[in-house]
């Protein structure tokens, strides 16, 4: 029981960081109906700007609850700008275009920035800066709750609370919201679709850097291809809670750490990612349009 | 038009002139290794140890009044950039020996494609049994895994006195794999016991669930068979869970970026090396001295040392030689008896691999403090 509770913390922090990411794929598709797979080197640049911002001001020696919000504030902006050129030079002239023609560009504005960033940072891990210290907070029923994942899961969840506030009752989101349903309408009613456009890849691209900074903080370890396998994950938890809902890219992301923490510890660690990419194509096979069905859907 | 093709033609014949005469006077090595990537520093300080050894014997006249040039291939830590790079070394450089690699799954892809040429190929520390087996022209410098998962077993229940181990494998990995099944079956033969054997993937970052479920079954010990980056990730996701069990391991711990990484929470742990930097012995005193002058008072580890005696034996080999071919270099690497190297005194068996004893140390911070030794 003791464990069954310590996995579930587990797969809830990591579940957590599916979710900030699932999130940018899912307001990008929901606005853009495209899938921006350029997104997931926008959180690994994330991870990297706050490592060289952290050695810059000389804080990565300490520790402490300012020092996380300054970090987190400085890559959230630096993420923002990368995601705005990204799609301005990369996107926006293709916007007429077919689909398929900007799918395959952002898969080539990936690849792009992976090597860049080998080029630029280096291709060797590098060790994360202490942005905040590991402390026993408390304990519920003997396990262990550590400030880590408490930071995790309070910032993430804050970061979604932020998100939902900002789309359903500000006028920037109930203008995103209407470019989502229709872009030629919104344009009629007097909506700056661009500018709409941009913001979205804004919020997206700052919930990225966010989850860089927690994947930093708790594992230590960043390296210029680390955004490929967490990109697929969180792409699969956006199609798994429905793509172009925000809280199923939420539910997703959680259900999907969860269960992935279990199937290593009962079954092994080599079912793991056939599990993931097995929930993909039954999803895609039997309720193609995620758990938060088409009916309910609430496009970004 | 006619100006121009004679033109081309006299380029043409100063470079053939040119890259033979070059050729005369230079004996070419090929080395290939991680420069970069996740185990970046294996292929650093092997690279380190080898420059040093040849600069060593090119300063005392070279091989045969040639000078010995090496030439390295970064592989970036890839398999697939491995039989780019080895193809690369033997067709296009034309390189007479090869040097290389640390891991074991780079080993065993560069390993088919020099025997498949006919170039011999000394790997400073693969450790995988199944890497010199390719063919009679590889050879290896260090023990091999089956050895290496028996000095720490044999450490585990005999100097630590211990009876419950776990084991955290890396699924598809030859070494760790390698590690693991011997560890196992040699710690239950001496009455141990394996409480979990469970396993984790390439690239992983998040390793709590399986470290909850050793906390669970209480250890004493969680052997790690692995690299340096994931070890620092285990042992400081393993200290935030409060397991306390003792952290063992094997020479892929061996960099100094293990306390970088892991910091505090892998201090204590114990892994099998093959030298100590607390050694008396001169041949050792020497080395560490000359690599501390070279490089920037760094001190060497582990694989600097292979690196530096996998350099050292192929280049007696090649002085044992008549014509220094790739052919005849083989034929006298068999015949090594008796190097006396930095990581010990090696022997070069009929399954082309080395014989010689291990040692124990235990990590603190920087420092790698001698335990034991443990002979073959």
């Amino acid at each position: 029981m003791e464990e069954l509770l310590q996995h579930l913390i587990n797969g809830l922090s990591l579940g957590s960081i599916y979710s900030l990411i699932a999130l940018g794929y899912t307001m990008v598709y929901g606005i853009l109906q495209m899938i921006n797979f350029a997104h997931s080197e926008v959180y690994m640049m994330g991870a990297f700007f706050a490592y060289y911002s952290a050695k810059l001001l000389k804080l990565e020696n300490s520790p402490s609850f300012t020092t996380l919000l300054i970090i987190l504030f400085i890559t959230m902006a630096m993420c923002s700008l990368l995601a705005l050129s990204i799609e301005k030079f990369a996107y926006r002239p293709l916007r007429k275009q077919p689909k398929l023609n900007v799918l395959i560009t952002a898969i080539g504005v990936s690849l792009f920035l992976q090597y860049v960033a080998q080029i630029i940072f280096g291709a060797d891990p590098k060790v994360f800066p202490t942005l905040i210290n590991d402390q026993l907070l408390f304990e519920v029923a003997g396990v262990p709750v550590k400030s880590f994942d408490v930071t995790i899961l309070g910032v993430s969840v804050t970061a979604m609370f932020a998100l939902h506030f900002l789309v359903y009752h500000t006028k920037l989101g109930q203008a995103m919201r209407a470019v989502s349903h229709s872009p030629a309408v919104a344009s009629i009613l007097g909506i700056n679709v661009s500018r709409t456009i941009a913001f979205t890849f804004v919020a997206g691209s700052s919930l990225a850097g966010i989850g860089s900074i927690l994947v930093g903080i708790k594992y230590q370890k960043i390296e210029p291809m680390m955004g490929t396998m967490i990109g697929l994950k969180a792409f699969v938890a956006a199609v798994l809670g429905g793509i172009g809902s925000i809280a199923g890219a939420v539910v997703g992301g959680l259900v999907l750490g969860v269960s992935e923490v279990l199937v290593v510890v009962y079954g092994s660690s080599q079912y793991r990612d056939a599990l993931a990419f097995g929930i993909l194509i039954f999803i895609l096979l039997f309720k193609p349009a995620g758990i938060f069905g088409k009916n309910t859907i609430e496009k970004v | 038009m006619r100006i121009l093709k004679f033109l081309n033609l006299l380029i043409l014949s100063i470079t053939f002139v040119v890259s033979c005469t070059k050729k005369e006077d230079v004996i070419l090595v090929g080395e290939y290794g991680s420069l970069t990537g996740d185990d970046a520093t294996f292929g650093i300080s092997t690279n380190k140890g080898i420059k040093m050894a040849f600069d060593e014997i090119n300063a005392k006249g070279g091989i045969k009044g040639k000078k010995i040039k090496l030439i390295t291939e970064d592989n970036q830590g890839k398999n697939e950039e491995t039989a780019k790079v080895v193809n690369r070394l033997i067709t296009q450089d034309k390189v007479v020996a090869l040097l290389g690699e640390v891991a074991s799954a780079r080993s065993l892809i560069a390993g088919p494609i020099a025997q498949k040429n006919g170039i011999p190929m000394v790997s400073p520390s693969s450790t995988n049994p199944d890497v010199t087996e390719k063919g009679d022209f590889i050879f290896r410098v260090c023990f091999i895994d089956p050895f290496q998962g028996f000095v720490m077993a044999k450490f585990a229940s005999q100097n630590l006195n211990v009876k419950k181990a776990a084991i955290l494998r890396k699924t598809g990995d030859a070494y760790s794999e390698g590690l693991a099944n011997v560890f196992s079956t040699e710690f239950k033969k001496m009455g141990g016991e394996i409480v979990a054997d469970l396993s984790y993937q390439n690239k992983d970052i998040d390793f709590k669930g399986q470290l909850t479920e050793f906390k669970a079954k209480k250890p004493e010990v969680i052997f790690i068979p692995s690299y340096y980056g994931d070890v620092g990730m285990i042992a400081q996701q393993a200290r935030q869970l409060d397991v306390k069990s003792t952290l063992l391991g094997g020479d892929g711990w061996d960099s100094p970026k293990l306390h970088e990484i892991g910091k505090e929470a892998i201090n204590g742990s114990y892994f099998s090396n093959h030298y100590t930097t607390e050694s008396t012995d001169p041949v050792v005193v020497e080395f560490i001295k000359k690599f501390k002058e070279r490089y920037n008072n760094e001190t060497p580890d582990g694989l600097a040392a292979l690196g530096y005696d996998a350099a050292k034996i192929l280049a007696e080999a090649m002085e044992r030689t008549k014509d220094v071919s790739s052919i005849q270099i083989r034929d006298e690497l068999a015949k090594t008896k008796d190097f006396v190297g930095v990581t010990g005194k090696i022997t070069i068996n009929e399954k082309r691999n080395a014989v010689k004893s291990a040692v124990v140390v235990q990590v603190e911070n920087e420092k790698r403090k001698y335990v034991t030794s443990v002979a073959p």
